[in-house]
């Protein structure tokens, strides 16, 4: 065999088809690893190791929900890695013709042609797998990102609200957006390159020792070198990457409480002081990301370093073992093919092993969500066959919402149906929170609320919640219309329904004056219509869902007087029939209430009608003289 | 266009750097071009002909050319990370500031949802593509020189297949790219979208779990999530025919050479080691241009990023600080305003329209009227949350556009309709308008807001926790921490948006009382529904459709107000007896 003939077959080796997937593939990582983090629960201490073993599993899980598609993408990319394979060997022999003819006098053209014919269909037929391959694997990810998301978000139903009250609402969109998008990008980078880059690595370590035992023990005896390399700087780089993420959880959450608090945030002139907490949180951020970047950036040009290393070495013991005359100089001349062929997926491992990382960092972030406790299990749905009379007991309620700080002490307490109880005392007293166990936002410490006899925690939430209509202090409408938001507790409302509550509770009139009526778009942010406003559209709202019992806490408290004296009227109405309770502080609205209810610290300290209160000239007749208080000064 | 604007103003103060990267860049290359032409070498003239003196001299240049070139790409790491991670930083700063400039009117109109994706997810696409540049941009222009220049040296005659080759993969690169770009565009509005339902879920909670609408808002955010998996699958997928398609064009240009270069040889116009060194510098070539094309594949998502960062960037706040402040000031605790409107941009009718009236140090003036009567839009002009379209406001005399903001900030006492706490501790709450206030200084506010009772109970006390909006209080406590913030900052101007509507009325009463003694020297402007708050002040305004149509005391509004009049007349019937 000639030097041409050699050099010849190196050449053509370096256009394999393995190479310029690799390289390209690597230039996706390295943008990938700067991305921009994302971040972690605040305050979360730094992962444990056998936390990534783990969070592999669960990754598994996900991804093996199309089992059956990843066996076909396996597939394709095991005969697509073939293709890669054997591409080199046979374009090796197209040049072989070309150096015979040279030498012999005359290239056989019909042979060569034919040869690079082969050669042609077999990158076509690559091309074809890997498309196909890559092409199935995009669905496989992006539909496992869709049940992510999905389970993020019925978790987020299952999850008590003394969770989502304490965490970042910043913070857990992140982790739904950024980390989500984030673990996605680098699923569909890395999977099918780890895939094939194992399996070319496997292919070739069976080639090498096929040719020479020895010189395979030599080329492999850096592999531990290389992932030795691998495991050192991936492990610097994922408290880097869990880092990354976890402040871009803590901007994210810093930008939402911000922009959402903008108007005290502009009127305490606090500005300065925003935007230096968020530089703090950003600056960690930029060191995190950096961090990221830089440390899993070096793996890279390292395995390149050590696969030149092994490049020599193979050299030197070859060039020994050839003076020595123990091995030909084609059995070095494949070797050395060869292990160009084995460092390069080499190289490409190690740099997805980061990006994958990064991924994994992310999912862990949507984990801790998706294992976070939930509610207590519901008991089968059982569908009540009664009408609701509206008999509700508290039967000795205790609740605390820290275990130290009682709010709710022996609570006991019966509303008969169709009466109306209205809950007066100080501010803090626990009025709302007495809400809060009625509808179960919260669950008792001990003792029972029940319905018509009927214990409220062994009712569905569901079941329990459809029978009541709540409104409450804090406005909360969607990005929607007015229409879709009054029909929000009855989707099912007609145009005529939904008019008809609205002019009961005066939302007719104001959204007769909006240009687009009731199609216009409101939003929580929204300027277009005031507080007050949106008070009449909770009420509507709750009038249209026609429940058996109600709630309504400080319902009209933004709303003007007169325009509350009208809505009484109708509210009056919708009380007739059904069981109410009723929180204000405005005792025009309590006065006509059955029972008044009058709490302190967590206590009832009086019960009964207005009359009888005032006669008894306790805690009731003095808060309700109290608003005379302010003549004295 | 946006993307360039952004990149040339951001990357500006990194320039020394980016030269630096450029150089090692540069460096890295020309050592990673040698390394090749060295092994072949190695194995041609070392280990084939068995001379190991060769062998160990070349493969110890080879090392040597190897070790620069890794500690030179690890130089350009770093830089470049700094770069990319910098830039990256500064936009992140500049978007927050922004923001924070902007009034109530602008953040409206984008949306906090949207403002949050902005500053995050977009953020990052953006980077991205800076941390593509200057980790490979500056490699492959000089691969791509280089390389042609050394493919053309060996044979003119075979550049015909990089002729073809090349714009082989530009085209179908290009294709797949744009037809990338709808997806991408609409990719970026769809991840705004599920953020924004999202988002509601989590600040409606208590409503969607009270009207059992779990499942419709499930449903929602399904569609939301469907929406956003079909354009990233189709992106996805789209992406998943480059790197097969982008392998395709380079084989096929090997096995070009491979035939052309046979007829070359057969008439003598080259030799076979030509040929074998053509075919990997067209390689390299090949590489360069797929990475050039990479890069620019990157800019479609980047671009649209930097569109919707550039919006944010490009917004002028509506509320301007002035050049030339007025420092000036004549009088001191007075709120004054002059024939004052305000009108949305297009709107028909006006909110407000010519308001006038003044409050002087230690009177307080309550504002009453119905429901969207424009209360809260009045209030806020006196903080320039937003401007007045028409007339002035002046503050201590001067035109509260004519203040220092901070200046002006600092007089105010505000407490809004929808009291809002910062995540954090009862204390770092109420020193948000007073950062260095004493705790005796909070304790105070707190008695005067009736909130140190509660406050006191709570088991740390001033460094009790506060969740995120205050959601871990009742309304009345975070009503009265509210206006206890609001004190801290001693104003000399008093603002309160329906602040006590929330408080029982003996709190109320009590609260009013103890702030009396605190304002003799403040103006106090006060929104409020109930007659029983407002019917000492000194004077009272009623306002109906944004006109005024009352103006004076409670005694004279009573006999010639009509409205005013119903107001009284809708509240407890004890009230008006008294």
């Amino acid at each position: 065999m000639s030097d041409d003939t050699t050099t010849g077959e190196l050449g053509s080796d370096l256009v394999g088809a393995d190479d310029e997937d690799l390289l390209i593939a690597q230039a996706a990582v390295e943008a990938r690893r700067g991305g921009v983090g994302h971040g972690n629960k605040i305050g979360m201490p730094v992962e444990k190791s056998d936390n990534f073993v783990a969070t592999l599993k669960r990754l598994g899980e996900i991804l093996g929900r199309e089992a059956w598609l990843l066996m076909v993408v396996f597939g394709l990319t095991l005969a697509s890695v073939v293709c890669v394979v054997v591409g080199p060997r046979l374009l090796g022999k197209a040049t072989d013709v070309i150096v015979n003819g040279v030498t012999s006098g005359g290239i056989d053209f019909g042979q060569l042609h034919r040869q690079l014919g082969w050669v042609a269909a077999l990158y076509f037929a690559a091309w074809a797998l890997s498309a196909a391959q890559s092409w199935l694997l995009a669905g496989v990810v992006q539909r496992s990102m869709y049940g992510l998301r999905e389970s993020v978000e019925h978790k987020i139903n299952r999850l008590p609200l003394s969770y989502i009250d304490r965490h970042s609402r910043g913070d857990l969109l992140s982790r739904v957006t950024n980390d989500i998008d984030n673990l996605s990008q680098s699923l569909s980078q890395t999977v099918s390159t780890i895939v094939q880059g194992i399996l070319v690595l496997i292919g070739v370590a069976i080639m090498m020792f096929l040719v020479s035992p020895l010189l395979a023990l030599v080329a492999l005896v850096m592999v531990p070198v290389s992932l030795g390399l691998v495991k050192y700087i991936g492990a610097k780089a994922r408290p880097r990457y869990l880092s990354q993420w976890r402040y871009t959880g803590v901007v994210n959450g810093q930008a939402e409480e911000v922009f959402t608090g903008h108007a005290i945030v502009k009127s305490f002139g606090r500005q300065r002081q925003a935007e230096e907490k968020f530089e703090g949180d950003n600056d960690q951020l930029y060191e995190a990301t950096f961090g990221a970047a830089f440390v899993s950036g070096l793996i890279q040009p390292l395995t390149v370093f050590v696969g030149n290393l092994q490049f020599v070495m193979m050299a030197v013991v070859g060039g020994l073992r050839i003076s020595s005359g123990a091995i030909t100089i084609g059995d070095m001349q494949a070797m050395i093919q060869y292990v160009r062929q084995f460092s390069q997926p080499m190289t490409q491992l190690a740099s997805m092993a980061s990006t994958f990382q990064s991924g994994i960092a992310s999912l862990e972030r949507v984990l801790e969500l998706l294992d976070a406790e939930e509610l207590s299990d519901e008991q089968a749905d059982t569908v009540d066959p009664q009408p609701v009379q509206g008999r509700i007991a508290f039967d000795h309620v205790s609740f605390s919402y820290l275990p130290d700080q009682p709010l709710i002490n022996d609570l006991s307490v019966v509303a008969e149906p169709g009466q109306t109880i209205a809950i007066v005392g100080p501010t803090g007293a626990g009025k709302t929170t007495i809400v809060n166990l009625l509808m179960r936002f919260y669950e008792l410490d001990s003792g029972s609320i029940s319905i018509d006899g009927r214990d409220i925690a062994s009712m569905p939430r569901a079941e329990l919640r459809k029978k009541i209509g709540m409104v409450l202090q804090d406005t909360w409408l969607f990005g929607g219309t007015i229409r879709e938001n009054l029909a929000y507790g009855n989707p099912d409302a007609t145009d005529e329904q939904i008019i008809e509550a609205a002019r009961a509770t005066y939302v007719d009139r104001f959204v007769r004056r909006l240009p687009d009526g009731y199609d216009t778009v409101i939003n929580d942010e929204g300027d277009n219509i005031s507080a007050g406003e949106k008070q009449l559209m909770t009420i509507a709202r709750a009038f249209l869902a026609d429940p058996s019992i109600l709630i309504l806490d400080e319902a009209t408290s933004s709303v003007d007087t007169r325009t509350e004296v009208m809505i009484q009227e109708a509210m009056n109405a919708l009380r007739a029939s059904r069981t109410s309770f009723v929180i204000a502080h405005r005792l025009s609205t309590i006065r006509g209430a059955d029972v008044i209810m009058v709490m302190e610290s967590g206590r009832i300290v009086e019960q009964g009608s207005h009359d009888q209160l005032i006669e008894a000239n306790g805690a009731y007749a003095r808060l309700y003289n109290a608003q005379f208080a302010g003549q004295a000064t | 266009m946006n993307l360039s604007r952004l990149l040339k103003r951001h990357l500006h103060p990194y320039r020394r750097t980016i030269e630096i990267v450029i150089l090692f860049q540069a460096l890295q290359t020309i050592a990673n071009l040698m390394i090749p032409t060295l092994s072949a070498d190695l194995i041609n003239d070392g280990v084939l002909v068995g001379d190991n003196d060769f062998i160990w001299r070349t493969g110890g240049i080879m090392l040597l050319f190897s070790a620069v070139q890794v500690l030179l790409a690890v130089a350009a790491m770093y830089f470049g990370s700094r770069v990319a991670m910098g830039f990256a930083r500064d936009i992140r700063r500049d978007l927050f500031h922004q923001v924070t400039d902007f009034s109530a009117r602008e953040v409206g109109h984008f949306g906090a949802p949207s403002l949050i994706t902005r500053i995050t997810n977009d953020v990052q696409q953006v980077q991205m593509l800076v941390v593509m540049g200057v980790t490979m941009m500056i490699a492959a222009p000089i691969t791509m020189v280089v390389g042609t220049v050394m493919a053309v040296r060996e044979d003119v005659g075979l550049s015909i297949v990089l002729a073809v080759a090349i714009p082989a993969i530009v085209v179908s690169l290009g294709a797949i790219v744009l037809s990338m770009v709808p997806s991408f565009q609409k990719m970026q509005i769809r991840i705004d979208h599920l953020n924004t339902v999202l988002r509601e879920q989590l600040t409606g909670i208590r409503v969607v779990r009270a009207f059992v609408r779990e499942p419709q808002e499930t449903k929602r955010f399904a569609d939301a999530n469907e929406d956003l998996t079909v354009v990233a699958l189709r992106a996805g997928r789209l992406m998943s025919l480059m790197f097969p398609t982008v392998g395709l064009v380079v084989n096929l240009a090997s096995i070009g050479v491979l035939w052309v270069g046979a007829d070359r040889i057969a008439s003598g116009d080259i030799e076979v080691g030509s040929l074998i060194a053509y075919l990997s510098y067209a390689v390299q070539v090949l590489f360069s241009v797929v990475m050039v094309t990479f890069m620019i594949s990157m800019i479609p998502r980047a671009s649209v990023s930097s569109d919707r960062i550039m919006e944010v960037i490009d917004t002028d706040t509506t509320v301007v600080a002035p050049t030339n402040p007025v420092t000036a000031l004549t009088e001191r605790g007075t709120l004054e305003f002059r024939n004052v409107g305000f009108r949305y941009p297009g709107a028909e009718q006006p909110v407000l329209a010519n308001i006038s009236f003044r409050i002087e140090p230690g009177q307080t003036t309550a504002i009453i009227g119905a429901t969207g009567s424009g209360k809260s839009t009045l209030v806020s002009l006196v903080s320039r949350l937003m401007d007045a379209t028409e007339g002035t406001v002046l503050v201590d005399g001067v035109d509260v556009r004519q203040l220092d903001p901070d200046l002006l900030w600092g007089k105010i006492g505000y407490a809004p309709q929808k009291s809002y706490l910062f995540s954090g501790t009862v204390a770092s709450n109420l020193r948000f308008g007073k950062p260095d206030a004493t705790d005796a200084e909070l304790w105070e506010a707190l008695d005067i807001a009736q909130a140190s009772d509660f406050v006191q109970a709570m088991p740390d006390g001033l460094n009790s926790e506060i969740a995120q909006g205050g959601t871990n209080v009742s309304g009345g406590q975070r009503q009265r921490l509210a206006i206890a913030r609001a004190l801290v900052v001693r104003p000399e101007i008093y603002v309160f948006d329906d602040s006590f509507s929330a408080l029982d009325l003996t709190t109320d009463a009590r609260l009013r009382a103890a702030l009396a003694p605190h304002t003799t020297e403040s103006a106090m402007l006060i929104v409020a529904q109930r007659v029983s708050t407002i019917r000492h002040a000194n004077q009272v305004l009623v306002l109906e459709r944004g006109q005024l149509v009352g103006v004076g005391t409670h005694d004279e509004l009573i006999e010639t107000c009509p409205t005013y009049a119903e107001i009284v007349q809708s509240q407890d019937v004890r009230e008006v007896a008294a």
